[in-house]
């Protein structure tokens, strides 16, 4: 009979142990952004370093100011979250509300498979197809302007199409689920009352679903402001005022592109950048948590 | 009021082609994916592309080494995490009472959940390769991977025994069944084919991280020629299928190995969805009667 409890005590404890190590991750995660990230904003000066546009880190006279890189990656971000969630978005309503079964699956299926091709290989498509196109656009718009640096398609442009594409599936899923679980005797109330099924889908079970919706929407935000690996093969190399066809660097892109070569205090501004990533993460998970929280009481 | 109609019919046909279009997008973009990738990569895959190494000495061009490390890692990741995240959803659903330790758990599982894989990256560099002193390796780069995949199989874990019936554990325990004894023996297998769909969700995440593994793994693509050097291989730097096919379409400028990488990974990611799939639908038809 002892030893029966001291197994039942064993389980318990190892998995609460099991429980707890999400949680020491996140904490030594934080502790590590904040400690290697902090030192480069005191050695340049938070201004120099945040609200700064010149970035010349390997120069004699060097100069680490990331204010193009954030607003480059707030306006990607911006930008595809404006043009994916409306298609996303209207895709999910297919889903719920006029796909039959099969035509419903055979759509759902895909947008499953979209989620998980990885996103070297969009990179990749945005790189054969994108930026060839892009780079004719260019060609025609700026033909004879001397003043325009040329980037061969590699711009922020490519990098807003490409993010668009890669944030649909979430979008898409999660606004899916929220208008499946709108209450159906809200649809034939209203459709009752004479109002058309695109009256009833716009006026009543988008609204009734609009925190659900929400909830995709800042999924997304999240998932654009990460991206890595995509924009860095779609948005060239340059550090740029974020214009649609200049070439731009995002935070993720910075860090990845100059890690490997950087060394001493150009290293510790990559940390700092991805201190800023960081932090605008958890801004973004904290209005998740709202979102969410706000679902759970409209229901 | 007749011109009040015309109007809304107007509209309403107008929002009905834009829903059609918007859904028919993604179908047309998925199969253009495959479409375009495939018809670059299908003719680099052939047997010796996958057997073998890219050697400008022997001519030859080919992913083995690339194979062997996403094994090695995939391997040491799932075998670490595995355990840990269902360790940890049998904490939350089966022990843990209501409380603040519960919902912290919950929101760091979750804000786990939410970090960039760059943002992983650069914590493994920081913290597995640097500090612990682990260097650019194949164990670093896993060890990374755990912390991001953990979420995803304690999520599907906690789904998976949420929906074995409380029926289920009242009779294990009233036939006198200690509640070790009972997770061991009714809820683990019951809960089995949601277990086994997030780990399989959990590999195809690692086949397709690259982010996170450029930054703690490296790039290295030779083949460990003998066992030893097998064994040694989680120490050394390697690079996956995704970091491989990365650098191919960037530095390298090698187009016919990234589409033929390509090719390899689209026909990984259809096989998982696919077994996922049965498997959900396995499960579902297990939990009717």
């Amino acid at each position: 009979m002892k030893k029966k409890a001291i197994i039942e005590k064993t389980a318990r404890i190892i998995f609460l142990v099991c429980a707890v190590i999400a949680i020491f991750a996140v904490c030594s995660i934080t502790v590590y952004m904040f400690i290697k990230g902090a030192p480069a904003l005191k050695k340049v000066g938070v201004s120099d370093l945040l609200f700064s546009n010149k970035w010349q880190p390997t120069a004699k006279d060097p100069s680490y100011g990331i204010l193009y890189i954030i607003l480059s990656s707030i306006v990607a971000t911006a930008v595809s979250v404006l043009i994916g969630v409306p298609i996303g978005l209207l895709t999910a309503v297919f889903l719920s509300e006029m796909a039959g079964k099969k035509v419903g699956n055979i759509v759902g299926s895909t947008v499953e498979l979209l989620a998980a091709i990885p996103s070297v290989i969009y990179g990749l498509i945005g790189m054969m197809v994108l930026n060839p196109f892009m780079y004719k656009l260019e060609k025609s718009i700026f033909a004879g302007d001397s003043s325009h640096q040329f980037t061969g398609g590699s711009n922020l442009m490519s990098a807003i199409i490409v993010l668009a594409i890669m944030i649909l599936p979430t979008v898409i899923s999660i606004s899916t689920s929220s208008l499946k679980a709108v209450n159906g005797s809200l649809r034939s109330a209203s459709l009752a009352l004479g109002a058309t099924k695109i009256q009833t889908i716009f006026k009543v079970v988008i609204p009734s679903a609009k925190s659900g919706i929400l909830t995709g929407v800042v999924l997304g935000i999240g998932r654009a402001l990460g991206e890595a690996m995509a924009i860095n093969m779609v948005a060239g190399g340059a550090v740029n005022l974020p214009l649609p066809f200049n070439s731009v660097r995002t935070l993720t892109t910075q860090i990845v592109s100059e890690m490997g070569y950087s060394s001493g205090l150009h290293r510790q501004v990559l940390f700092t950048v991805g201190l800023v990533l960081y932090i605008f993460i958890m801004i973004v998970n904290y209005l998740l948590l709202k979102a969410r929280r706000k679902g759970c009481m409209d229901e | 009021m007749n011109n009040n109609n015309r109007s809304r019919k107007i509209k309403d046909y107008f929002m009905y082609a834009l829903i059609y279009i918007c859904a028919g997008f993604s179908v047309i973009l998925l199969v253009g994916i495959i479409l375009y990738v495939f018809a670059k990569g299908i003719k680099t895959v052939d047997w010796s592309f996958l057997t073998s190494v890219t050697s400008v000495l022997k001519g030859t061009k080919g992913i083995a080494g690339n194979i062997v490390n996403t094994l090695i890692i995939i391997l040491i990741t799932m075998v670490i995490a595995t355990p840990i995240g269902i360790g940890s959803a049998i904490y939350l659903n089966e022990y843990a009472k209501p409380g603040k330790l519960v919902s912290i758990i919950e929101y760091a599982t979750e804000t786990l959940a939410g970090i960039p894989s760059i943002i992983f990256g650069l914590f493994g560099m920081m913290f597995f390769v640097e500090k612990l002193k682990l260097g650019y390796s194949l164990l670093a780069g896993s060890f990374t991977l755990i912390l991001m995949i953990l979420p995803l199989i304690t999520r599907n874990t906690q789904e998976a025994l949420k929906t074995v019936p409380a029926s289920y554990r009242s009779g294990a325990i009233g036939l006198g069944s200690g509640k070790w004894h009972m997770i061991r023996t009714i809820l683990i297998p019951s809960a089995m084919p949601g277990i086994i769909t997030g780990v399989i969700l959990a590999i195809g995440r690692i086949v397709g991280e690259s982010a996170a593994l450029l930054l703690t793994a490296g790039s290295a693509k030779l083949l460990p020629q003998t066992f030893e050097q097998l064994l040694k291989k989680p120490t050394q730097s390697g690079g996956t299928l995704t970091i491989q096919m990365y650098l191919s379409a960037t530095s390298e400028g090698d187009f016919d190995t990234a589409f033929g990488i390509a090719v390899v990974l689209l026909v990984i990611v259809l096989l998982i969805n696919i077994g996922t799939k049965a498997l959900t639908r396995h499960f579902d038809v297990s939990r009717k009667d």
